[in-house]
């Protein structure tokens, strides 16, 4: 069982090396003749003015906490949807296996609802 | 395989081959796994380097010009070419970049794509790691591609950079949403979170005892998931017409700008494997993957790469054809018509499974 993970360990690994070599390379190959106007930051041919790391708009925070809610729900739909048909295959289970997973996406669909009510979902 | 190798190698090395054995049985699988994944690597990096050929080649041809052919002939040698002048080009470091971020995010966005590739069944059997959680790893190591996008540009330090990776961040993980309730029916119909079982699981029904396997692959039955996902993934790997992350008019390059030479290089070829990744993602899950369209022809690797290109000539044709979505659109798409798509579909797959009119025994 574990074994089979040796070799997804081994291409991580040779994925990282193939990821951070030609930079490494690439480095020492090309020429490096700074000046201070090719170090400085784009802006389209002016001088930069103020820090890069200002505030941003709040509607992505709230894409990214609506993104961790909906893939919680996603990891907890795959274990269920995985052995579905052994679900449906069991009588006594049939029903109820189906009606809690509709209870579990309706409580979701509730949270869902009430973001695009309030707006969260709105881009103007 | 394993055996014959070792057989040609035996051949190769005559009456050394004993002593060298010897050294070298204690290593040898992590060899093989390695010679494995160099088998697996090679092509998959010259098709990245002759998908932006390609690209170019259809894009000039859908405008009605030639597209390169100075270098080689039919221009064929052009993405070398262009390798080698991005290999000698110098690498900047801007003075207000935060070094050790600044290099770790081109090889945090190339490192996902390229490891993802593990799990990937080519063929019956043809995988290098046929996990039992095949699903699971891809999504997982698929999204952390979004890290190397971020990280980018917050090290550079740069406006444009800023602007682009955040847009980029919130348009990735959107759409991952829809990605992976999609994958939620996909599982349900096939029972298993094993690649190799998805597409062994689409081979059997009705049609495929009829001879027209094609019809009883999940693209049918599951049309509606089906184009959710071959839309998210247009969407996340940032191509157009969803490019808004790196559209030149408005943010030059997005998180990009700052980077040149090889770091540069990174993020491109980062961007053609996971587009390479996406087809083959799409052609697994709901094409079939190396199953023959009809019965009298057999199944083989051969599919598997036709699909791939056939998905990979959509995403040109795509970008041919479709003006960009403005960002607002990007994320109403997303977030108010694939997720409740994917949200209804669920049930009346589970209501269809129930029924009497069941197509997955």
């Amino acid at each position: 069982m574990l074994e089979n993970y040796f070799p997804v360990l081994v291409f991580v690994v040779v994925g990282m090396a193939f990821g951070c070599m030609p930079i490494l390379l690439g480095w020492l190959v090309s020429p490096h003749r700074p000046d201070s106007e090719k170090l400085s930051p784009f802006e389209c041919g002016f001088e930069p003015f103020e820090d890069a790391r200002t505030k941003f708009d709040v509607r992505y925070y709230l894409i990214a906490i609506l993104f961790i809610l909906f893939d919680l729900e996603i990891a907890f739909l795959f274990p269920w949807a995985t052995i579905f048909k052994e679900i449906t295959a069991t009588p006594e289970v049939k029903l109820f296996g189906f009606a809690e997973m509709l209870v579990f996406i309706g409580v979701l669909v509730i949270g869902y609802v009430y973001a695009w009510v309030k707006g969260a979902l709105d881009w103007e | 395989m394993e055996a014959s190798v070792l057989h040609f190698f035996e051949w190769l090395w005559g009456p050394y081959w004993s002593t060298l054995w010897a050294w070298f049985k204690p290593v040898w699988p992590l060899i093989w796994v390695i010679m494995k994944i160099v088998a697996i690597l090679v092509p998959l990096l010259l098709g990245v380097a002759y998908m932006t050929y390609a690209e170019r080649k259809i894009l000039g041809f859908m405008h009605v010009r030639i597209g390169p052919n100075r270098v080689g002939p039919l221009g064929l040698l052009q993405p070398i070419a262009d390798g080698l002048k991005l290999f000698f080009k110098e690498v900047i470091l801007p003075t207000k970049a935060d070094p050790a971020l600044y290099f770790m995010a081109p090889a945090l966005a190339m490192a996902p794509a390229v490891a993802v590739w593990a799990v990937v069944p080519f063929f019956d059997g043809v995988v290098l790691a046929n996990l039992d959680a095949g699903v699971l790893f891809l999504l997982a190591v698929s999204s952390l591609g979004v890290y190397g996008v971020i990280i980018a540009g917050w090290a550079s330090n740069s406006k444009y950079p800023f602007l682009g990776s955040i847009r980029s961040a919130a348009q990735m993980v959107s759409y991952e949403v829809a990605m992976g309730l999609a994958l939620v029916c996909v599982l349900m119909v096939s029972n298993s979170l094993n690649l190799t079982d998805i597409v062994h699981a689409q081979g059997r029904g009705i049609f495929a005892d009829w001879g027209v396997g094609a019809l009883s692959w999940n693209w049918l039955p599951l049309w509606p998931v089906f184009l959710v996902y071959l839309i998210s993934g247009v969407a996340e790997t940032n191509r157009a017409p969803f490019d808004v992350v790196e559209g030149e008019s408005e943010i030059v390059a997005g998180h990009m700008v700052e980077y040149s030479g090889m770091a540069f290089a990174m993020f491109f070829l980062a961007e053609y494997a996971n587009m390479i990744l996406v087809a083959a993602m799409v052609t697994v899950f709901f094409l079939g993957g190396w199953l023959s369209p009809v019965g009298f022809l057999p199944d083989g690797l051969p599919w598997m790469l036709a699909k791939m290109s056939l998905m990979l000539f959509l995403f040109l044709w795509l970008r041919a054809t479709f003006p960009r979505y403005r960002y607002d659109q990007i994320m109403r798409l997303g977030w108010k018509v694939f997720v409740p798509v994917c949200l209804i579909w669920i049930p009346v797959v589970g209501v269809w499974m129930m029924s009497p009119f069941n197509i997955w025994e």
